[in-house]
This record gives structure tokens, sequence and C-alpha cells, in this order.
């Protein structure tokens, strides 16, 4: 176990497009001309399963039609084409995909522009368009692993996207919209082959994750192969496609007792409502084998969530100490599986 | 606060979730319509709404099952 210590990975980047990812003003020339340096970046990244976004001040549609020719447009997340603010365009994509401020940077041409987000979100990375040659070199842009799902991630982003306007423009309960998903979360022990994408989940992932707890490849190995642990990973898919592997349990087997070391989910399905039912798998497998169950967590400022999950899906606090709990199952509880999820367990 | 302003306010927000009739007294969880989503969701809404700060050790479903027990919790914070 150890702290993850590294410099800070982007998870997105946010272009400026006059002067930066083209050579021109779109609103005042006749042609403007994209970079080719920028292209190369803008794939590169995507490739390695960094985002990418848009902040420029530009009427929407003009904009996304010139990137439309270029080819481009299916690589931005959440474009903030507007007159409005670049520092508000920052804050908003960062909400809209729902990672951290400090995992974005923004490049512009404009002094003025990288100041101003500088000044109000100090821990975005600003990086001036003249520096764009060099930046896929910078250990900022890469990342620790790269698996099948980091180079799917943009397009689990975008069905994300069509699944926030189908809930928009779907005017029925929240508890039908989630029916209407048809959400399949499939459980199995994890194999060597999943120990990447474990390893990435462990690293990227602070919200919903119940210690922070970090393993190194060889760790994660060792508990697939020894009797002492149980790691087991969750994927999830519904209508709308693929979320990929999307949750992590590590259980710490003894004779009587099963202590949940690690509970984990993506941030790509905080609002999906199925870390309890990760959750209740275990309760449910515990209460077969006549074991307790007990779950080590640590409070931050962000895991609240996950605190929640435990609380509402029958845990107690049994010993605390400082940020430090450990919680106990009541078997009284009863853990139903929610109606708008289906699972399916893979022995 | 009166007691009757802070339980519509309540069922405003649950109306989002819960399609069925219910009491004020009906628990809610039994309904099965407890998620972490929800949970957080509401608490969230709670400390929002009634500018309350729920801490952890008010994470207790029994403070969070009813409308009547969302209105007495409220009521305890407030004071």
């Amino acid at each position: 176990m150890f702290e993850n210590n590294s410099v800070k990975k982007i998870k997105c980047v946010v272009w400026d497009l006059d002067n930066t990812v083209w050579d021109g003003i779109l609103l005042e020339d006749k042609q403007v001309y994209v970079k080719p340096i920028v292209i190369e970046t803008i794939k590169r990244l995507d490739e390695r399963g960094i985002l990418n976004s848009i902040a420029s001040k530009n009427e929407f549609d003009d904009a996304m039609n010139k990137l439309k020719s270029f080819d481009l447009d299916q690589y931005f997340i959440s474009p903030q084409i507007h007159w409005n603010s670049k520092a508000d365009s920052i804050e908003q994509i960062a909400k809209n995909i729902n990672i951290g401020i400090d995992t974005l940077a923004f490049i512009d041409d404009q002094q003025y522009e990288l100041d101003e987000v500088k000044y109000y979100h100090p821990d975005v990375l600003c990086i001036h368009a003249d520096e764009v040659n060099g930046m896929l070199g910078r250990p900022e842009f890469i990342p620790n692993y790269i698996t099948e799902d980091s180079k799917l991630r943009r397009k689990m982003y975008q069905d994300e996207e069509k699944r926030i306007l189908a809930e928009v423009s779907f005017q029925a309960p929240k508890m039908e919209f989630l029916k209407s998903l048809e959400m399949v979360m499939t459980i199995k022990e994890a194999e060597p082959e999943d120990l990447k994408r474990v390893e990435e989940l462990t690293v990227r992932t602070h919200q919903l994750n119940t210690t922070g707890y970090t393993y190194s490849f060889d760790e994660l190995s060792s508990f697939v192969s020894d009797k002492g642990h149980k790691l087991f990973i969750a994927s999830l898919d519904d209508r709308y496609g693929s979320y990929g592997k999307i949750g992590i349990l590590l259980v710490e087997c003894q004779k009587d007792i099963w202590m949940i070391k690690l509970l984990l989910m993506s941030c790509r399905v905080m609002t999906k409502g199925v870390g309890s039912v990760f959750m209740s798998f275990l309760t449910r497998k515990a209460e077969a084998e006549n074991v307790k169950l007990q779950a080590e967590f640590i409070h931050n400022e962000r895991n609240r969530m996950m605190f929640v999950t435990y609380k509402f899906g029958g845990f107690q606090v049994i010993s605390e100490e400082g940020k430090h709990c450990i919680l106990e199952y009541d078997f009284n509880h009863k853990s139903e599986y929610p109606p708008y999820v289906t699972v399916q367990i893979i022995p | 606060m009166i007691m009757q302003e802070m339980k519509e306010k309540i069922r405003e927000f649950l109306g989002r979730y819960i399609e069925e009739d219910y009491s004020d007294d009906e628990d809610f969880y039994l309904m099965g319509y407890v998620n972490s989503l929800f949970a957080m969701q509401l608490v969230v809404f709670l400390e929002q709404e009634f500018d309350i700060s729920v801490e952890n050790e008010d994470l207790e479903i029994k403070n969070f099952s009813s409308v009547d027990n969302i209105a007495k919790f409220i009521q305890t914070k407030m004071e």
C-alpha cells in the first residue's frame, strides 16, 4: 500500500479555438487553418484516455461547423462556445464531466484568458498556445496506464451526454428514468488481465472511494492468487452502451471476518445509484458464507457519498480514530437489489 | 418554520423519486426507494434547504426514513 505522490495527471484538456486550434479568427478572417500539431496532440491525448473540451468565445454553430469541416468535432466533450467568461466555462466543464477542476488543463493564445482562468481556478494547469509542441512529453499528460477502458473513455462520456439529455427530456420521476436505462451490473473476481484497470481506477478515483488505498501491481497480483483476499470487479452496461469496468471491491478474508479494504466506483456512474448494488452483492455473499462483514473507512473531503452508502446500506460504526473508522454490517438489515438494475454474477 | 411547511418541502423533494402515495409516517426505506444516490441527494437537499449541517454521526437510517422522522431530525438540528 502506498500513497500516490507523483505529478497530478490531467484528465481533460480545454482548448481555445481562435489562434489556438486554428490560425486565424473565425469571425474576422475569410479562412482559418487548423494547426497540424494541435490535431496530432488532440488525437494522441484521446488515445491516452485524456478528454478534450473547448472554451471559446464564438458563435456555437459556426465554430462547431468549422470543427466538423476539419473532422475534429467528435473529439470534444461538453464544448463551451459562447461569450461568457472562460473561468465559468472551465468550471462548467469540470462539473459536466464530473471530475476535479485540478485535473483540467487550459490552452489559449491570449495571456489575458490564461490569467483570468488562473485567477479563479489556481489549480488548473494553464498553457500558452505556443507551448503545445512538446506537451505530449510532459508527465502531466502521460497516464500511468493506458488500458482498453482509457481508449474508450471519450465514447463513454459521449454516451453519458446522450443519457443526460434523455434524462432532461424525460419528465417522469427519477426512479422511472433509472428503470428505463435497463442497467446490468456484471460482477466477477478479478483476473490478471483486469489488474491494470484495477490499478488505474484506484489511482484515478477519489470521490467514490472508501479508503483511498492504492496498491502496487505486484500486490494486486498477489490478491488474485492468495486465499486471504478477494478482489471483485464490476462492470456496467445499459441500453446506451457500456460504461466498462467501473467498480472494485477488495476484501481481506479471515476465518470468521471479512474486512472490506477498498470499495470504489468510477465517477462515471455516480448518478446511477449502483454503489449500493455492488455492496449488497458482498453483504449477501458474506451472509451465505456465515462470516462477519466489516469495512474500513477513511474520511476525506470528497468521499462522503461512500460513507452514506455504507450507513444507509446497514453498516454501523464500531470504532473510530480520527478520520479512520471501522464499520460492521448488521445482517438484520435486508439488502434487496434495487428494481432498476439486473445483477449478473460470474462465478 | 412551521412543521407543515417543512413537511411540504420534504415531500416536494421526495416527489421526484417516489411515485406512489405515502403517509408521513410511512418508511420509504421499506418501500424500496433508498439507494446511495437517493440518500446522498436527500442529505444534500436537506442541508441546503434548511441550512443545517448533517454530521457523520447523524447519518442513521432512522433520521431519514419517513417524512415525520426527517422533519423531527431537522428540528433538532435547528435548535
